[in-house]
């Protein structure tokens, strides 16, 4: 029997029973637009968290005071206090050749005042290498001046809110703030760039990080910010950081370091475990579709019960039957799972539009996947019925009329 | 060309058994026309099955062209049942969804014959049956009488040596049963061998040689 003809015969079958098709079809196509829309979900909340990481910098490595792991011993007697990172630290960190920049980060909250209005806000101390570090972008005036780090100078960088709340529509540009009791100048203005995983930029006022240590009447250092001078330098300059610590923290490498892509790869594999699950919970609906394809077959080869015996008698082999209605099931699938990727494409569309901003796309792999999962199910389902075909005994089954 | 040497065949029902066919001797040459009579229950139907390869024999020799078919695999006697033997039933068995062409075409499509080579021999077939018109009807836009034409041009279109038929006017009214009968005679004048099992002593007196059966042996 030429493999043409047995599509065409399974077809006609298909098609003859309508109603079959359409409920066969119905049940594929919910379990495939699940599956679809679901996996495009995970998809692309994973897409969109890795990217707000990858923004933060590139070759982005973070060093923290302290670390995350302890030693052991009685805290009064031998557990260790970590050292504060200090401006030399991050001075001699940028002496290995796997690191290209360094910026050292102060935090601290104080309010801000200009001309009357006053708002608490938090405040970064840090240097020019920041903008190079974290890709920070200037919408008017300059970024801090390039000058040593432990000097302090009256200038500072304001994010948008704060220019509008303190200064509106007049000009912010060379005016001047106060923070606590000191004075700056506004040398520059950031491009608003929203939320950025945990520090909103836009309500942040940036000056030297030695005016900073000044402000908040301290000699150590939030955390540092360095950008490796390429992504396989990242390991080694990780390497270069703990030597240098220990070097200079009297042999313990007291900190924590952060790497970005390590950061980005967590969190990849956390959404990806996510997205898996979310798809398989929608698979069951797959699951359920094969049971019904199943049943649907069944009953089909029970009705059908006079047409195998008389294929059979026409000289149809187990085989040919058993294909003639697995071909059939695999039809009835495969129409619905296309059925299902369209219906999929089209609620990923409607949610494109109610939300613009969250990009929303189906993978290439997931569209295979589910085409592959809902005609593998169809078959693996129909695999008993066409087996119960071909199994059947010709001369009862030409008895019933 | 058919050999039948103490065909025995029992089923089991319930606690009993049945002993449908108890030492079947028969010889059948090529282009003979034979009826087989009996009351029913007198396995006729199972002698047919048996011969038709349908059903396999609890003991005895079955030689089919001079080949032991008995004890072949189910794809073998698949194979031969397609190429050597043609069915008629009384129900005539059409796929309802199929054309009249179409269902005549299933053997061959069955054996992989190229399309091509399909059509012909169909619209042959049909025309030898007098249904070149009806070719593109379904079996419910026909009449009985035209229903078994198809079913006949069906069973004949792989060109099989042996035509079997079981009670293949049993559905008919009489005028389209005797021009059933006068189809299926026209080919066995071609020497193809025709097996007629029939209630109807007339029907069945009109063949040539006349088994008579009763509780599962030939007694004439």
């Amino acid at each position: 029997m030429r493999s043409i003809d047995v599509l065409h015969q399974a077809a006609r079958a298909v098609a003859s029973q309508p109603l079959r098709a359409l409920l066969i079809l119905l049940a594929m196509s919910i379990g495939v637009t699940s599956v679809s829309v679901l996996t495009a979900l995970g998809e692309s909340a994973c897409r969109y968290i890795v990217h707000e990481f990858e923004a933060l910098g590139t070759h982005l490595l973070i060093v923290l005071p302290g670390r995350t792991e302890t030693t052991g011993g009685q805290p009064p007697l031998f557990g260790e206090t970590p050292r504060d990172l200090t401006l030399d630290d991050a001075a001699a960190l940028l002496k290995s050749r796997f690191i290209e920049a360094v910026a050292p980060i102060n935090i601290g909250s104080a309010p801000v005042s200009t001309g009357g209005l006053e708002r608490k806000t938090n405040i970064i101390g840090s240097t020019a290498a920041l903008q190079q570090v974290r890709h920070l972008s200037i919408a008017q005036g300059r970024f801090l001046p390039r000058m040593e780090a432990d000097q302090s100078a009256p200038v500072c960088v304001i994010g948008q809110t704060i220019r509008e709340e303190l200064f509106g529509r007049r000009q912010a540009l060379g005016k001047w703030l106060r923070i606590n009791d000191r004075r700056f100048r506004v040398i520059g203005i950031l491009a608003s760039e929203g939320q950025s995983i945990g520090v909103d930029f836009d309500e942040l006022v940036i000056v030297p990080v030695a005016s900073a240590q000044a402000l908040f009447d301290t000699s150590s250092l939030f955390r540092i910010l360095l950008q490796a001078k390429s992504k396989r330098a990242m390991y080694a300059a990780v390497d270069d950081i703990r030597s240098i610590i220990r070097s200079r923290h009297e042999g313990e490498d007291d900190v924590t370091i952060i790497t970005q892509d390590s950061v980005v790869s967590t969190f990849d594999n956390i959404l990806t475990a996510l997205t898996l699950t979310v798809a398989s919970i929608a698979g069951i609906s797959l699951a359920v579709a094969g049971v019904l394809v199943m049943n649907v077959m069944l009953v089909s080869v029970a009705q059908r019960s006079s047409e195998i015996g008389l294929l059979k008698a026409l000289g149809a082999t187990r085989v040919q039957l058993c294909w003639l209605f697995l071909t059939e099931a695999a039809l009835l699938s495969v129409a619905g799972a296309l059925t299902g990727l369209l219906l999929g494409q089209a609620a990923i569309g409607v949610l494109q539009l109610l939300y613009p901003g969250f990009p929303l796309a189906l993978p290439d792999w997931a569209l295979f996947a589910a085409l592959a999962v809902a005609t593998g199910t169809g078959l693996l389902f129909g695999v008993i019925p066409a087996l119960i075909a071909a199994g059947k005994d010709p001369i009862q089954a030409l008895a019933r009329h | 060309m058919i050999q039948l040497e103490n065909i025995h065949r029992y089923f089991q029902v319930g606690e009993q058994t049945v002993h449908a066919l108890n030492g079947i001797d028969l010889k059948i040459d090529a282009g003979e026309y034979v009826s087989v009579m009996g009351p029913s229950g007198s396995g006729k139907s199972t002698l047919l099955n048996i011969i038709a390869l349908l059903d396999r024999p609890s003991s005895g020799r079955y030689l089919l062209n001079c080949r032991d078919v008995t004890e072949l695999d189910d794809n073998t006697l698949a194979n031969i049942r397609r190429d050597n033997i043609g069915f008629v039933f009384q129900f005539f068995h059409l796929i309802p969804r199929l054309t009249a062409a179409e269902n005549i075409e299933m053997p061959m499509i069955l054996a992989g014959i190229d399309p091509r080579e399909r059509r012909h021999r169909v619209s042959q077939a049909l025309a030898a049956v007098g249904l070149s018109d009806r070719a593109k009807h379904r079996p419910d836009q026909l009449s009985g009488g035209q229903r078994q034409r198809v079913a006949i041009a069906r069973a004949t279109i792989m060109r099989p040596g042996v035509l079997l038929a079981d009670e293949p006017t049993g559905n008919l009214d009489r005028a389209s049963g005797i021009s059933i009968m006068q189809l299926l005679e026209e080919l066995n004048r071609r020497n193809m061998t025709l097996i007629v099992i029939t209630h109807d002593r007339e029907l069945g007196s009109r063949a040539s040689r006349s088994l008579q059966m009763l509780d599962g042996e030939i007694v004439l």
